[in-house]
């Protein structure tokens, strides 16, 4: 026996092991690519989905805006007889109401995602965020009725005969608070949308605060600094793209909002500068008059009308995301 | 267990559609709780069933004209001139009152009266306050409040609003010169409620409001309804008698396809806000077998569906009407 009969069946050994790694090695690779390609494949799914449903909308749009032009954006007319119409009040009422709501929602979510985390009782965590999981699994269409049966006569009886009496008479903000006080309107859907995005708002922002590593904020402390100081110094910054995640969910959601603006906004085709007059939303009118539009222009254009949605919706989060990263730099350069 | 279930179901399934035929509808949403109702009790009588679908009159016109459906119902009649266009044939189902309701502290139902004219002011913004002379005019005795009206609308498309608009443009030429009439309309003023539903909310949330709403809501919530000035002057409180009233004096023999709307009905008992519900049908069906099935259902409806109306707050067609209608029947639908 030579030592190269010795070595041989071990070097096949070694061979055959090396060879069945490499084996492995590639079939490993193989699926990273298929890995990549199902993933990217979703990712894109996204895209395609959303290009899709906005030239669908713009296509079934197209004799709305062949017919007004850019018309359709300005005019407040609306009228299904004379077979006229223009977007101008429900694109205002999608804005102006959206606005009050984040408005309202933003500094209310950001205050109970800092005491959940940061200043509550740890016993007192669970049920807060439970409740609060639980309000975002509230069906709109139950906000709706409990804002036109509970919500209007609080603000009939209470809330808008005051806002008259004091705001109504000043001088720039007075025409937003005239009218009669019949508690349905712009204020009171902001408000009923407000209340609706909270719970999504204050979810994701608790979630993120959660996540600021103990290291970071433990450091702060043993500097010295304040609940308050840890918050605004290190758990935002650290924080800042997801926060604005956070708000952008609620703001699409405010946007798009249906059911429970339809029973409190007064659906109105009427252009009212008044918070306390009735109006109307982009969704809200889709909803309202889709079954019985019979005439393929009314049709059309309230195809067209969910294709506003689109665009204001775009422009809003890209207006907010511009606004946003500008206080960062601002505040880069201030530090 | 699901299984099982789904295994019943299905076999529920078979027999249902080998014990008799299954027509088809679809349409207003105004008969979907009679037809309901009807296609119920038919089913078990006949063996026949009837899958009525309630997506609107627009979309019913649209089903019915794509042939999707055996039947399609609508609130607003198509004209003798498109019918024709479509080979399509129509006839009224059910009857309907549109009443208006207010909402005024110590002003009971039935308390209130209207004439057109004074409902076509407050609609149009015109009247703008309860105390205004001209309503106290004809209210006398009435403790009308110095309040400003809050006008309530439907925000959806219906057939409710179609006639309300199309009475309203009967006794006012301003009202049918500028806002006309349809199942939405450019509302001069007012708040818009979701449904007759809303409507019925929205009224019983707004003091000194003033909405328009069918008469079977009326009656399930107890709303102040007002009494309206029908054609002969007399003020006419919604009833059974009087929608039958408005049915039958109705000018039916001079409307081609019954092509006509009934409101503000000649009579002195006619219930001046009355409303019925079209079934438009094929002329020439490509399945003759089923427009039978679906006209031997109309038949049955028209002779014994009074109690299930009835119940409903429904109104059936005054007999006169129903021979009228099965005399078309049997001239039209081949």
């Amino acid at each position: 026996m030579s030592a190269t009969d010795d070595v041989r069946p071990f070097a096949r050994v070694l061979t055959r092991a090396s060879e069945m790694r490499a084996r492995r090695l590639e079939s490993g690779a193989a699926g990273d690519r298929i890995f990549k390609l199902l993933t990217g494949a979703m990712a894109y799914l996204v895209l395609i989905l959303l290009a899709a449903a906005a030239f669908s909308m713009f296509w079934g749009g197209r004799l709305a805006f062949s017919t007004f032009g850019w018309k359709f954006l300005y005019s407040a007319q609306w009228d299904p007889v004379a077979r006229q119409f223009g977007a101008l009040v429900p694109i205002y009422g999608t804005v102006v109401s959206s606005f009050i709501a984040i408005a309202l929602a933003v500094p209310m979510s950001f205050g109970i995602a800092i005491f959940l985390t940061e200043i509550a009782p740890g016993w007192l965590r669970g049920p807060i965020g439970t409740a609060i999981e639980l309000l975002a699994a509230i069906p709109s269409i139950i906000y709706g009725m409990w804002g036109l049966f509970v919500f209007v006569p609080f603000m009939s009886l209470h809330v808008e005969p005051w806002l008259n009496d004091k705001l109504g008479p000043s001088p720039i903000i007075g025409p937003l608070f005239t009218g009669p006080p019949i508690g349905i309107g712009m204020l009171t859907a902001g408000i009923i949308l407000g209340i609706m995005i909270l719970p999504f708002i204050t979810a994701v922002m608790r979630d993120v605060f959660m996540a600021v590593p103990d290291a970071l904020r433990e450091s702060a402390v043993s500097l010295g600094a304040t609940t308050w100081e840890t918050v605004g110094r290190v758990s935002l910054p650290y924080t800042r793209t997801a926060v604005v995640g956070a708000i952008f969910l609620g703001l699409g959601r405010a946007l798009g909002e249906t059911m429970a603006v339809t029973f409190v906004l007064g659906n109105a085709h009427e252009f009212t500068k008044s918070l306390l007059m009735p109006g109307n939303s982009i969704a809200a009118a889709i909803a309202n008059e889709f079954t019985e539009a019979d005439s393929p222009i009314y049709l059309s254009s309230l195809i067209a009308l969910g294709f506003l949605l689109f665009i204001v919706t775009f422009i809003v989060l890209a207006g907010a995301k511009i606004l946003l990263l500008r206080i960062g730099r601002l505040e880069g350069e201030r530090a | 267990m699901l299984k099982t279930f789904l295994a019943a179901t299905a076999l529920v399934a078979i027999a249902g559609s080998a014990f008799g035929a299954e027509i088809t509808g679809a349409g207003s949403t105004f008969v979907y709780p009679i037809l309901s109702q009807w296609s119920s009790d038919y089913s078990k009588l006949a063996g026949d069933r009837v899958n009525y679908q309630s997506i609107g009159s627009g979309g019913g016109i649209a089903q019915i004209k794509a042939a999707t459906v055996d039947f399609g119902a609508s609130d607003k009649p198509l004209t003798p001139e498109e019918l024709a266009t479509a080979g399509l044939a129509q006839f009224p189902i059910v009857i309907g009152g549109i009443l208006p309701v207010v909402h005024i502290a110590g002003v009971p139902a039935g308390k209130l009266k209207f004439t057109g004219p004074v409902l076509a002011a407050i609609y149009f913004g015109a009247i703008t306050k309860w105390n205004d002379p001209i309503i106290a005019k004809i209210n006398p005795g009435v403790p009308l409040p110095d309040a400003a009206i809050t006008v309530v609308h439907r925000s959806d498309g219906s057939g409710t609003t179609f006639n309300w608009t199309h009475y309203l443009g009967q006794v006012s030429g301003d009202w049918k010169s500028t806002v006309g009439e349809g199942t939405s309309v450019k509302w001069p003023v007012g708040v818009g409620g979701k449904g007759n539903e809303g409507v019925a909310a929205y009224v019983n949330q707004i003091p000194n409001s003033i909405g328009y709403v069918e008469y079977a809501y009326v009656i399930q919530n107890k709303m102040a309804w007002g009494s309206v000035m029908n054609s002969s002057g007399r003020f006419i409180g919604p009833s059974i008698a009087g929608f039958q009233a408005a049915a039958a004096t109705a000018d039916w023999a001079h409307a081609k396809d019954f092509d006509l709307v009934m409101t503000n009905a000649p009579g002195p008992k006619a219930y001046p806000i009355t409303a019925t519900t079209w079934a438009i049908m094929y002329r020439h069906p490509k399945d003759a077998a089923r427009t039978a099935t679906a006209l031997k259902f109309f038949k049955w409806t028209l002779e014994h569906g009074q109690p299930q109306a009835a119940k409903l707050d429904y109104v059936s067609l005054p007999p006169a009407l129903a021979k009228r209608i099965e005399a078309y029947w049997a001239a039209e639908i081949k």
